[in-house]
């Protein structure tokens, strides 16, 4: 795909992205429940103080105003200081931001090392026990609710067989200097091997519980794409030149089939970011999930808002992402 | 002339939820070495599934359920899975009818041409970079020899980026990369207009002259039998109905259905003609009674004919599958 198509796309994402940042603006601007009302609380104050404060908040400002006003900023990365910790809402994302990536990308991994090859094991052996159990395995992922799912993983591994940690990111014994955010980076730049491994059994039941839909999808997905891959004339024709099975399978079928899994674990990636929200709270886990579950809870709106706009862009972004993912796995397609 | 190629009494059969479907009944057939066999027969007819069977490609709910196959004095219905691979696309080569879907679009052509000399081309070299290179040159060179211009920059390239009469030349390189002993091509021109029919036969007709290659060449053209082919076999409803040198069967048919599929065609301009079907309907092939299977189509079917008819011979070097062949003589 050539540089110029690549701008064409990012280009064509401006008004998708405009569009999202005017519904998060206008959530907040339209929510029942008057922000000012919200920060004096039940102080009192003389209605010259609260018109002061209101026209410092740029709330006397026409609608259309205060939307440019609110792009302009968001663009700077300023969403407003968070009411709640007194600081630039900003600033207490960054600070979660990391914990929540590294628990998504450990979820989409153990999502793609299970979901895969039990998807093409089970269409390689149709119909087989394997084939069934997956099946119903699946049907489970993505009907059982995540912390249904994570009270029982604690419960058995953390509880009963007390082999894994019941919440949070790393012990205390093992804690690091943050240097990048992300534990199971700063622990190995650290030279800390045993705090990686802390680590690393922190994480597994999070992302266990987080990936498990998407596994479940996943898995689905690859199934049919293989069984329907596997039908194909290319590959009657790779069996006719006598390639071994091995590769017939991997790299003419797996291949093709891939495709399909690539793109859909791209857009399911966005909706780890709502998964996020619950498992962060079953397991204790110190990310934005949590903190925004938080702040729907204390009104904190200029953080929920900063978020509801983050995660859109990263809705996005992902599936921009996937598009050309399956263009540059497809080369039949041109952008 | 040796014989290559012989099968005995082949039969094909796929289950289905209503009942087994036998595809391929009872077919025997050969090929001599060098020889180019004709296959004709209307669509449906076994012919793709006859020579599937032969390579090993038929896939549940396929069966070859009965039948001796001998290639070059080996017994490939006794060889395991494996032993088979090693015989398909080195000894034994197939194209298929549509190039654009037997090529692997996400792979690039040289990927394609290369991994068959990997698979199976024992004179490689061995050492890593005398190996690319000596890949590289055979690519290139089978995709001179198909006559795709400007070869070395085209590897790299996939299979959409080509023209439907190049791809069928690719596909044909592959083919032919191992020089096979045998090359079945699965009705290489019906995806083509008709002036790259004529290259593409013209190219097989010109390496197999080459190679000393033997050619099983399905058509539905008896035009191309008639150009190309030294024997040819007609096939109905699974059936072989009548086999014998080319000349021979086009100028002067004795089963009635080879005589109905000349008759509709007008003979100067036999070239290029479809097989035009004859009136009536290819019988199901589930649970077919033991009788003439052509019977509900014939001019010259009789009660007596209602008995399963085996292969009876029909001149020199000729058979035909039918009770009444002194009404054609
Ligand atoms: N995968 C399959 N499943 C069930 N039946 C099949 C399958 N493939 C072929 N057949 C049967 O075999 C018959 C012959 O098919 P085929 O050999 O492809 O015909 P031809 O190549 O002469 O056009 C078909 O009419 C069909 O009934
Ligand atoms: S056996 Fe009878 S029905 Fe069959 S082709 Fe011959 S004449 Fe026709
Ligand atoms: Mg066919």
């Amino acid at each position: 795909m050539s540089l110029s198509r690549l701008l064409e796309r990012l280009l064509q994402l401006i008004p998708v992205l405009l569009g999202v940042s005017a519904i998060a603006f206008l959530m907040m601007a339209l929510t029942p429940g008057d922000p000012v009302q919200i920060m004096i609380g039940d102080q009192s104050i003389t209605p010259e103080q609260e018109a002061e404060l209101r026209r410092g908040l740029g709330l006397d400002r026409p609608l259309l105003e205060r939307f440019f006003i609110f792009l302009g900023n968001a663009l700077q990365f300023d969403f407003g200081t968070s009411f709640y910790h007194r600081r630039p809402v900003s600033d207490v994302i960054a600070e979660r931001l990391p914990a929540t990536i590294e628990l998504s990308l450990v979820a989409l991994i153990v999502a793609l090392v299970t979901a895969i090859p039990l998807g093409v094991l089970a269409a390689i052996r149709k119909n087989s026990i394997l084939d069934r159990l997956a099946t119903v395995g699946s049907l489970l992922g993505v009907s059982l609710p995540g912390f249904w799912f994570g009270i029982l993983l604690i419960m058995l591994f953390a509880v009963h067989l007390q082999i894994l940690p019941v919440s949070g990111r790393i012990g205390y014994s093992s804690e690091v200097s943050t240097i990048t955010g992300f534990l199971l980076f700063d622990t190995l730049l650290h030279g800390d091997l045993p705090a990686f491994g802390d680590a690393l059994r922190h994480i597994l039941l999070p992302a266990i519980t987080l990936g498990l839909p998407m596994t479940a999808i996943l898995m689905r997905v690859t199934r049919t794409s293989m069984l329907e891959v596997l039908r194909q004339d290319y590959v009657t024709f790779a069996d006719a030149k006598g390639l071994p099975r091995r590769r017939v399978l991997f790299r003419h079928a797996l291949k093709n089939a891939l495709i399909p899994t690539v793109s859909v674990a791209a857009i399911e990636t966005g909706s780890l970011l709502g998964g996020n929200m619950i498992v962060e709270a079953v397991f204790g886990w110190p990310g934005l999930g949590r903190l925004v579950v938080e702040s729907i809870f204390l009104r904190n709106y200029p953080l929920v808002q900063a978020a509801v706009l983050l995660y859109a862009v990263t809705y996005v972004l992902l599936n921009f992402i996937a598009d050309i993912l399956y263009t540059v796995l497809n080369p039949r397609v041109k952008l | 002339m040796t014989v290559l190629l012989e099968v005995t009494n082949l039969r094909t059969e796929f289950s289905a939820r209503a009942g087994l479907v036998r595809a391929v009944d009872g077919v025997s057939l050969q090929i001599s070495r060098g020889e180019c066999l004709g296959v004709v027969g209307e669509s449906g007819s076994g012919k793709s599934v006859t020579f599937s069977s032969i390579m090993g490609l038929v896939r549940p709910p396929g069966r070859v359920t009965q039948g001796t196959i001998f290639f070059d004095g080996r017994d490939l219905r006794g060889m395991s899975p494996e032993e088979m691979r090693g015989v398909r696309g080195r000894d034994i080569a197939m194209t298929m009818q549509d190039a654009l879907t037997a090529l692997n679009p996400a792979l690039t052509i040289g990927e394609q041409l290369a991994e068959v000399l990997v698979a199976h081309d024992e004179t490689l070299p061995t050492g890593r970079a005398a190996r690319r290179v000596a890949i590289k040159d055979r690519c290139v060179e089978m995709l001179g020899l198909v006559g795709i211009p400007s070869p070395d920059s085209r590897l790299r390239q996939y299979p959409h980026e080509f023209s439907g009469g190049m791809r069928q030349r690719i596909m044909i390189a592959i083919a032919l990369a191992c020089r096979p002993k045998l090359l079945i091509a699965d009705e290489p021109t019906t995806a083509l207009d008709v002036t790259i029919q004529a290259q593409v036969l013209e190219l097989i007709s010109d390496i197999r002259a080459r190679m000393g290659m033997a050619v099983a060449l399905i058509t539905h053209d008896l035009g191309v039998v008639a150009e190309h082919c030294d024997r040819v076999m007609v096939m109905y409803a699974g059936q072989v109905v009548e086999e014998g040198p080319t000349e021979d069967v086009i100028g002067h048919p004795r089963h009635p259905y080879t005589r109905g599929l000349l008759a509709s065609i007008p003979r100067p301009a036999m070239r290029g003609q479809p097989l035009t079907p004859i009136k009536g309907q290819v019988p199901n092939l589930m649970g077919l009674a033991p009788q003439c299977r052509f019977h509900s189509r014939c001019p010259l079917a009789e009660p007596s004919c209602l008995v399963e008819v085996p292969m009876l011979s029909a001149g020199p070097g000729r058979r035909a599958r039918c009770l009444r062949l002194e009404e054609t003589v």
